[in-house]
């Protein structure tokens, strides 16, 4: 994401050892850095393990101690994934179902418009286009909660409440400004040269498009593919508004188990967890995507 | 619907969504041409551009007309919904509690995020590393709200009462008693923003890393041979090279912190002087039903959010320059 | 092509993460709506189906209901459902979740609301029926109220004149919670005025201990808990009718009545000797959710809890809530012996349209047959309704029988939570929020006076 000229050359960019990371791993090799990292790592899961362990622990536990103790006088317990589990009069299986269902295509659709309209607003030049674009840049600033009701009745006229549309519209819209924003970056940092190189080769738009420009892009969607699944997957206000009971996705049977006077912690801890394993599978297997994904401006092809 | 049912849906949307596309994109193929330019930007632009003027644009308008209106949208108050904002005291601790999160966040996040990004570059176990820092962005607002309960729970320090959050029992263990932290104003606001910049971490790590691996080795080597250390390779190699990447970082976890009201919510209500802009806007609108209100505080965000347009305008202009 | 290329990475771990759902939902099956069928008509003639027959045939129609109850209470409503259904064929479709109250007004106004709504507050009734989609109660629920609920519950199912909802479950909140060991090993009465009280208080406090414990912490609500109190206090110390000129804002919230309520109050809460046992400081208070405000009696850290019928729910399980057991709670005492005041909650059930399965499940809901019928489906308890047509002993619970029992008392004067009649701005905002600031330290002249000015106009 530099600036920077690259130099057109078919060699691959592989990032030799030596250079700014080089000197970074000889300050990695030095224990403070290593400890630092190392510290830095614990303080941010140590919550999350805090969590982890309190779902295993009866749920008078979780009230009158802490979940430290949980090693020194060890009492573990099912019974709140049990619940967890066992409670909703259809079983879980059916939000997992609709939380997939919900997100895939609330990830597609934002990715695909956005990348066309990033394009356009990118390389091709047209009056207006940078007002358009600040525009849209400033559109992320609308709070959800004011698009609620408008969309709401439209989708109420339009005959699609409680279906599986309302979410998609509903998150794709949602998602645009802020997709729009990132690839739009990406895009600039593609070096002039070779769409310049490929016009000159008299391709087209649609050409530049398809074949210079989404090789090379790839990695970027899918980073902001990530985003987007973690965005639509832990929503759950978005949900609440616009599905009806036969769509409604995890999060909203997961917030219920709360009770209704409740804030049933021991069940609450279960249900995060339960909710947290796709996205943290989603984000495991593209890791390595994800980091080759954003690194647009160094390689080629 | 059954489980095949809704499969079918969800592809039959995907196919028909690709099908759109690719007409769409048949269509620009064929212009060419300078005027087909203006063509080709229309037709790829159109579909966002209605989407969002729908979904949108005529809710934000909408809004703006509403803050002029009363609680339930009948007499017009003029800018009387302002002046509530900016004349009631509590509400003015809502708007210092407000910048006190838009300026902290993004800052500390992005800067703990470059700093673990720096330093796990090129580690052994640098995926498992980053993800790590990663997930908490994983855990929904629900999951991380019980998370920091957990840590700043209080119990008082009585024979037979043992502590429950965290914090309080370090505390204690060096010899402190424990704090009701998320109930003693001013600080109990600090403790809330730590768990956003323990959520946005992950987002400005992962972004700046990119960028880091992106800078290109030759000015890397040039400022190698000119013997410069480690913390002048980060002043004037890294920074300057991922000045892009930064703004980009910066913008969006502030904007993501002026609409995020979840963490104040779910751990204290928006009570003991920890309420922000957000959360009273979510208030008014849905609890208290006062759209005229709600709508008002929107508008503030809407204007909050104006610098950081600003500033970004002036980076587009100055890197077309 | 760019689209191929994304799509291949990805799927491998997405295809498997679907298998696991779909694994999942081949386990599952099945909404959470109830599953009962709509078996073709009643069993023609059956007794049992005798008292439905005035609700007709009602085969293949379904009702819609959306409630703020969801697990575990919903499972004993939805069995309540069960008997109607088989015998006049009409499916109820049960849904609810936690954002309830924001959400009815949304799809209201929206135009998407479910055929029937549980509506736990008069305030809410109040905007609902502004936004002119609720309908008014056939005449069966009008006449079902009357005869089973009276006057006073039906006034508050009532609009500008128009009767829209008639009551549902209920709770009664002027009780206190104790232990009966412990009152019994010490040789306390349960005591029968407001003063009695401060004196048990008192003797419970020898020691240096704290008889008394309070959460109110409860996410976007903290703070309701003190508006029981106060409404309490208000009942016992000015009296009914003062009470509903408080609710109807008739007289000031930060006149002299309202100020007397919450210093009255403030005589236990903020009374350090007196608060918080098994928490801590008064500050403690606030911290405390609700939930967890009763705890302490188990332990023998406190003595004392004012809290709803409903509180019940929260002991944990195996606790034996009985009147010679580990909890059980006495009717919180009025000003003198005569005077029994009685706060109570519950709400109502508002129909957005009329069609005539809708009007007669609203007449169902309402009548005597289903208040039984719910007290026999709710094995753990933890309901309880106003219907004069209950019969106490169907409740399983003690305390819900305890509740029925003073609910049809004579000599009880019933008045509904103030907060829930207020306008949502006071009763579901500034009363809940300066309450808050008033138990962390504010001045009961700065609270009142607070609350007042965010009265609408």
């Amino acid at each position: 994401m530099t600036s920077t000229v690259v130099p057109v050359t078919t060699t691959p960019a592989v990032v030799p050892p030596e250079g700014l990371t080089g000197r970074a791993r000889n300050t990695l090799s030095r224990p403070w850095a290593s400890a630092a990292a190392l510290v830095l790592a614990v303080l941010w899961t140590l919550p999350t393990f805090g969590l982890a362990v309190s779902s295993i622990r009866p749920a008078r536990d979780t009230r009158t101690s802490g979940w430290w103790t949980f090693f020194t006088s060890p009492d573990a317990t099912l019974d709140n994934y049990r619940a967890v589990f066992s409670d909703q009069g259809g079983g879980l299986g059916n939000s997992f179902l609709n939380s997939f269902v919900i997100t895939i295509p609330s990830v597609v659709i934002p990715m695909v418009l956005a990348a066309l309209a990033a394009y356009a607003l990118a390389w091709i030049d047209f009056r207006g286009r940078n007002l358009l674009f600040v525009a849209i840049f400033a559109l992320q600033i609308v709070p959800i909660q004011v698009t609620l009701l408008p969309l709401l009745k439209l989708y109420v006229g339009a005959g699609l409440a409680g279906n599986f549309a309302t979410l998609w519209i509903s998150h794709a819209t949602f998602a645009l400004p802020l997709a729009i924003f990132l690839l739009h970056n990406f895009m600039r940092e593609i070096p002039k040269e070779l769409i310049e190189a490929a016009r000159m080769d008299g391709a087209g738009h649609v050409q530049i498009f398809f074949q210079v420009l989404m090789p090379l892009l790839t990695p970027a969607l899918a980073a902001f593919g990530i985003f987007q699944f973690l965005w639509v997957w832990n929503d759950l206000l978005v949900a609440l508004t616009f599905a009806g009971s036969e769509v409604r996705p995890l999060t909203v049977d997961i917030a219920n188990l709360a009770g209704t006077r409740g804030s049933a912690l021991h069940l609450l801890s279960a249900g995060a967890f339960v909710s947290i394993i796709v996205p943290v599978t989603v984000f495991l297997c593209l890791q390595r995507f994800f980091v080759r994904g954003l690194l647009a401006g160094g390689l080629k092809g | 619907m059954t489980t095949v049912e809704k499969l079918v849906q969800m592809a039959l949307v995907l196919l028909g969504f690709a099908a759109v596309v690719g007409v769409i994109v048949l269509l620009a193929g064929r212009v060419k041409g300078r005027k087909g330019d203006r063509t080709v930007a229309m037709v790829f632009l159109l579909p966002t551009v209605i989407v969002l003027l729908i979904g949108l644009v005529y809710p934000a308008v909408r809004t703006i007309y509403q803050s002029f209106f009363d609680a339930a949208g009948s007499s017009f108050l003029g800018l009387g919904n302002y002046a509530t904002i900016f004349t009631n005291s509590d509400q003015l601790v809502v708007l210092r509690n407000t910048v006190a999160w838009v300026v902290i966040t993004p800052f500390v996040a992005t800067a703990v995020g470059l700093l673990y990004a720096i330093l796990v570059d090129k580690a052994r176990l640098e995926s498992l590393a980053k993800a790590l820092i990663f997930l908490p962005m994983a855990i929904s607002f629900v999951g991380a709200s019980i998370i920091w309960k957990l840590i700043y729970e209080y119990r008082p320090e009585q024979g037979g009462v043992n502590q429950v959050g965290l914090l309080n029992q370090l505390l204690v263990m060096v010899g402190g008693t424990p704090q009701q932290w998320l109930l003693n104003e001013p600080w109990n606001n600090l403790f809330l923003i730590v768990i956003m910049i323990w959520i946005q971490a992950g987002f400005a790590m992962t972004i700046l890393s990119a960028a880091i691996k992106a800078i290109p080795e030759d000015i890397v080597e040039a400022a190698r041979l000119d013997g410069v250390g480690a913390i002048g390779m980060f002043r004037f190699v890294t920074v300057p090279s991922i000045r892009p990447a930064l703004i980009v970082v910066l913008t969006t976890i502030g904007i993501a912190t002026l609409k995020v009201f979840d963490i104040v919510r779910t751990l204290t209500g928006g009570n003991f002087g920890t309420s922000v802009v957000a959360n009273e806007f979510y208030t008014q609108s849905l609890q208290t039903d006062n759209q005229g209100l709600g709508a008002a505080l929107a508008v503030l965000l809407f204007l909050l959010v104006v610098p950081v347009v600003v500033y970004n305008v002036r980076q587009l202009r100055a890197s077309e320059a | 092509m760019g689209l191929s290329a994304f799509t291949s990475r990805p799927s491998a771990a997405i295809s498997g993460a679907l298998g696991l759902s779909l694994a999942l939902a081949a386990c599952g099956g099945g909404s959470s709506s109830t599953d009962a069928p709509a078996a073709g008509g009643a069993p023609a003639g059956s007794s049992e189906c005798a008292e439905y027959e005035a609700y007709g045939d009602l085969a293949g129609k379904t009702v819609t209901i959306y409630t703020g109850i969801v697990t575990p209470e919903d499972t004993p409503h939805i069995d309540s459902y069960k008997p109607f259904e088989k015998c006049t064929g009409a499916t109820i479709k049960y849904e609810a979740d936690k954002a309830f109250e924001a959400q009815i007004l949304v799809r209201a106004k929206a135009g998407n609301p479910p055929d029937i709504a549980f509506i736990p507050q008069p305030g809410l009734l109040k905007q609902l029926v502004a936004t002119g989609k609720v309908v008014k109660a056939p005449e069966q629920v009008s006449k079902n109220t009357d005869e089973f609920f009276g006057e006073d519950l039906k006034g508050y199912g009532t609009v500008d004149g128009t009767f829209y909802a008639a009551p549902l479950g209920a709770n009664l909140k002027s009780l206190v919670w104790y232990s009966p060991a412990e009152f019994e090993e010490k040789g306390i009465e349960i005591p029968k005025t407001l003063d009695e009280l401060k004196a048990v208080s008192d003797k419970l406090a020898e020691g240096d201990r704290k008889p008394w414990c309070a959460g109110i912490a409860s996410g976007e609500a903290t703070g309701w808990v003190i508006t029981d109190w106060m409404e309490d206090m208000m009942l016992r110390l000015s009296g009914p009718d003062t009470y509903d000129k408080w609710v109807n804002h008739e007289i000031p919230f930060d006149g002299p009545e309202s100020a007397a309520a919450l210093d009255e109050v403030g005589s236990f809460m903020k009374n350090e000797k007196y608060f918080n046992g098994g928490y801590g400081n008064i500050k403690s208070i606030a911290a405390t959710t609700f939930q967890d405000g009763g705890l302490p009696i188990l332990d023998g850290a406190c003595s004392l809890h004012r809290q709803a019928s409903f509180y019940a729910s929260n002991w944990p399980e195996g606790t034996q809530v009985t009147e010679d057991g580990d909890v059980f709670a006495f009717y919180l005492p009025g000003k003198t012996e005569d005077e029994k005041p009685v706060l109570g909650g519950g709400e109502f059930v508002a129909a957005f349209n009329d069609r005539p399965e809708v009007a007669a499940f609203q007449a169902y809901l309402a009548s005597d047959t289903w208040a039984n019928n719910k007290a026999k489906a709710s094995p753990l308890g933890g309901w309880v309704s106003a219907n004069k047509g209950l019969d106490a002993a169907n409740l399983v619970s003690p305390i819900d029988q305890l509740a029925a029992e003073t609910f049809q008392d004579e000599a009880a004067v019933f008045r509904f939570d103030g907060s829930d009649q207020m306008p949502a701005a006071i009763g579901s905002g500034a009363f809940w929020k300066q309450a808050t600031a008033w138990i962390t330290g504010a001045s009961t002249a700065e609270t009142v006076e607070k609350i007042e000015k965010a009265w609408p106009k």
